[in-house]
């Protein structure tokens, strides 16, 4: 396959499969997957995407081989990862760790003592070569008809993760994922499919960057959990995009009786993001939590949102979000609630608070609470500040520089949300906001 | 030399030209006060020194120690020694008043270990051991907004302070506290100008000169009788 130029075609659809040495049932899928997107409109909510050009886009890149050790990478690739901390991090804080690079993986480790209990870490390729029954699984929470980027991406996914833990293994420890965009205008689809089985636990932790192009990138990634009897998942997804990437993502999660799906993300970068994580709460006492940062600045807009369908009676939601906007940026947080007419004893709370940094800062709160029977309890709070000139000056009056400044207030305002990610993550988004404030005053 | 220069400063307000030329000098280790009636620009002249980007300076010069502090940005002003206690400290939501004395200190070469021996002890000096946890001046009543400067000043231990109206909505047990801990800072080395249009605390703090602000001009100085004579018969003893 060629590594550049890559544009997309039935051919190149075949192709992409050809080369990854699928079984049939998967290039069919991709096929499928194909029609649908070419009879589907774009989006007709939300952010603007008018310059996205999906005629000019690269669908496939392999700039880099596959490699066992850190030290085998591509100079420059190999100090970007370590800047990143993730060797150390692999070392320190982690049970495994993938890296991909465009379209494939280049890297990806377990430790021993979970593979001896039988938890499967492995690229989303090899797991659809290897075991056939991940056709019932695979794009059947989110199907192709679902919007646009879903069918897009069932037609050209590339690399991502499969994570399966067998029936009562704990993972104490997080799983991690790295996506790194390298080339010029390339498209990343990258696939994650994880199932924890009964009375099973995970923590999976996704982070992305990429080097600022002039051209526009897209991500579009798609994350479908399987939370089986009594499960726990959590999922953890770092954002920090350049301004050129478009980054629109399907995840959804199904939670069997019992089961608990927690969704945490950080929103720093892209140009435009859609992100709206979905848990369909299907057994009885399934719970789910969805904590969004979102971080807006000059020239982005960041339309993120939460949905909690509650399909099964006592099943509970709390979906919060915290959004940070500055300059000409906007963000939008969309949270919606669904209670089916049998979900009786369904609790739902929709929080979402919004910090607005300067005055051209623009921000939209569209709760949507729909009950089908009365045994609910649901709860909405929404509020907006917004960081004065006075309050600026008076910090400033003691000797903090704008950045401090800012950063104090900012800090102040997502601690609560950066209470729920793992230590380590925390103190990065931190050093991250910082950062974006020193760059955005300098 | 002085810690604190004032000469000639103009300053408006959006058209409003408020300050029309103050004069002002203020010496290590004293207690000055700035006297004058409402709408005079008491506050005007500290929020100006403190650098407010509302507050244009149109004329003058102003030097700290020596140094052009009208050519610093508002946080190196701070950094260099100047502290303003505002008339109204402003709510920051979020933001706790440890983490923010912690920064402020680092600013003024205070380390960590520093801090951490004495936020303690001025907690105590100002009898605010409860608000350690909270955010800064978030439903503070008047006169504990009015402590939490007080503490601020205490902790940033600044070449010159400049007090605006740090006796308003304040009780008498809190004013003598007050008092006690101004004059602690000027024994300590501090210029201190405390501005008020009332000349109670001045009694608490006897000052070594009284400067009074009238129509955007210092009109008059001299010793402490003068905030008494003002104290009795009012501004009318120094407008004619
Ligand atoms: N931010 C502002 N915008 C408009 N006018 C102001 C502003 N600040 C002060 N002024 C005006 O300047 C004059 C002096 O005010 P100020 O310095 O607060 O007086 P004082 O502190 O002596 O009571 C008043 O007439 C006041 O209304
Ligand atoms: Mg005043």
């Amino acid at each position: 396959m060629k590594k550049h130029g890559a544009r997309l075609s039935k051919d190149f659809v075949e192709q992409l499969s050809w080369e990854k040495n699928e079984p049939a049932w998967m290039r069919e899928h991709r096929l499928h997957c194909l029609e649908i997107f070419e009879k589907l409109p774009m989006p007709r909510f939300g952010p603007d995407l008018s310059e996205l050009d999906l005629g000019d886009l690269t669908y496939y890149a392999r700039p880099v081989e596959p490699v066992q050790s850190w030290d085998e990478l591509p100079e420059e690739l190999r100090r970007t990862f370590q800047a990143l901390g993730l060797p150390e991090a692999e070392q320190k804080a982690l049970a495994g760790l993938g890296a991909q690079v465009d379209s494939e993986e280049v890297y990806r480790s377990l430790l021993e003592e979970l593979r001896a209990k039988g938890v499967i870490f492995t690229s989303m390729e090899k797991a659809v070569r290897e075991f056939p029954w991940i056709q019932d699984y695979f794009m059947k929470i989110v199907p192709p008809e679902d919007n646009k980027f879903a069918a897009l991406h069932g037609a050209v996914w590339s690399g991502g993760t499969f994570i399966w833990i067998p029936e009562g293994v704990e993972v104490e420890i997080p799983l991690q994922a790295y996506y790194r965009m390298q080339t010029e205008g390339v498209g990343q689809f990258e696939h994650t499919l994880i199932i924890a089985e009964r009375g099973s636990s995970v923590h999976y932790i996704e982070g992305c960057s990429a080097p600022r192009y002039s051209r526009m990138s897209l991500h579009s990634g798609m994350v479908e959990i399987y939370a089986k009897e009594e499960a726990r998942v959590r999922f953890t997804t770092i954002q920090n995009w350049s301004k050129n990437v478009y980054n629109l993502n399907n995840k959804r999660a199904w939670a069997y009786a019992g089961a608990s799906v927690d969704w945490v993300s950080g929103s720093l970068g892209s140009k435009v993001t859609m992100l709206y994580p979905t848990t369909v709460l299907l057994g009885k006492g399934a719970r789910t939590e969805n904590l969004s940062f979102t971080f807006a600045q000059e020239g982005m807009w960041l339309d993120t949102g939460a949905r909690a369908i509650h399909r099964a009676p006592d099943t509970t939601s709390r979906l919060v979000s915290r959004s940070v906007v500055q300059g000409r940026a906007k963000s939008v947080f969309r949270g919606t609630v669904y209670v089916a007419p049998g979900a009786r004893g369904a609790k739902a709370h929709v929080e979402c608070s919004t910090l607005l940094l300067s005055p051209e800062a623009r921000t939209e709160t569209i709760p949507i609470l729909n009950a089908e029977n009365d045994e609910v309890e649901l709860g909405h709070e929404a509020t907006v500040g917004r960081v004065s000139q006075e309050q600026l000056f008076y910090l400033m009056s003691r000797g903090l520089d704008e950045s401090q400044a800012l950063s104090l207030i900012v800090n102040g305002f997502v601690s609560p949300i950066l209470k729920e990610i793992p230590l380590e993550y925390a103190v990065e988004l931190r050093r991250l906001l910082e950062m974006s404030f020193e760059r955005a005053i300098a | 030399m002085n810690a604190l220069e004032v000469h000639d400063l103009w300053v408006r307000v959006g058209d409003k030209l408020i300050l029309r030329g103050v004069d002002l000098a203020l010496e290590p280790g004293q207690v000055h006060a700035l006297m004058g009636p409402n709408g005079s620009g008491k506050s005007t002249l500290a929020l100006a020194l403190a650098g407010h980007p509302e507050y244009q300076v149109v004329k003058g010069r102003a030097f700290l120690e020596g140094r052009d502090l009208l050519a610093l940005p508002p946080y190196e002003r701070a950094r260099a020694g100047l502290f303003v206690a505002f008339q109204y400290p402003p709510e920051v939501e979020g933001v706790k008043l440890r983490e923010f004395l912690r920064l402020a200190c680092g600013e003024r070469g205070k380390g960590f270990c520093e801090f951490q021996r004495i936020f303690p002890q001025a907690l105590a000096r100002l009898k605010m051991e409860d608000f350690r946890d909270r955010e800064l001046n978030v439903g503070f009543s008047g006169g504990e907004k009015k402590r939490a400067e007080l503490l601020q000043l205490y902790m940033l231990r600044p070449k010159v302070a400049l007090l605006d109206e740090p006796d308003s909505g304040v009780d008498v047990d809190a004013m003598r506290l007050i008092a006690e801990v101004i004059k602690e800072m000027a024994a300590a080395g501090t210029a201190v100008l405390i501005i008020t249009h009332y000349p109670r605390l001045l009694e608490y703090v006897p000052p070594e000169k009284v400067f009074v602000l009238l129509d955007g001009r210092i009109v008059d100085h001299d010793g402490p009788e003068l905030a008494w004579r003002i104290g009795e018969a009012g501004f009318e003893v120094v407008r004619k």
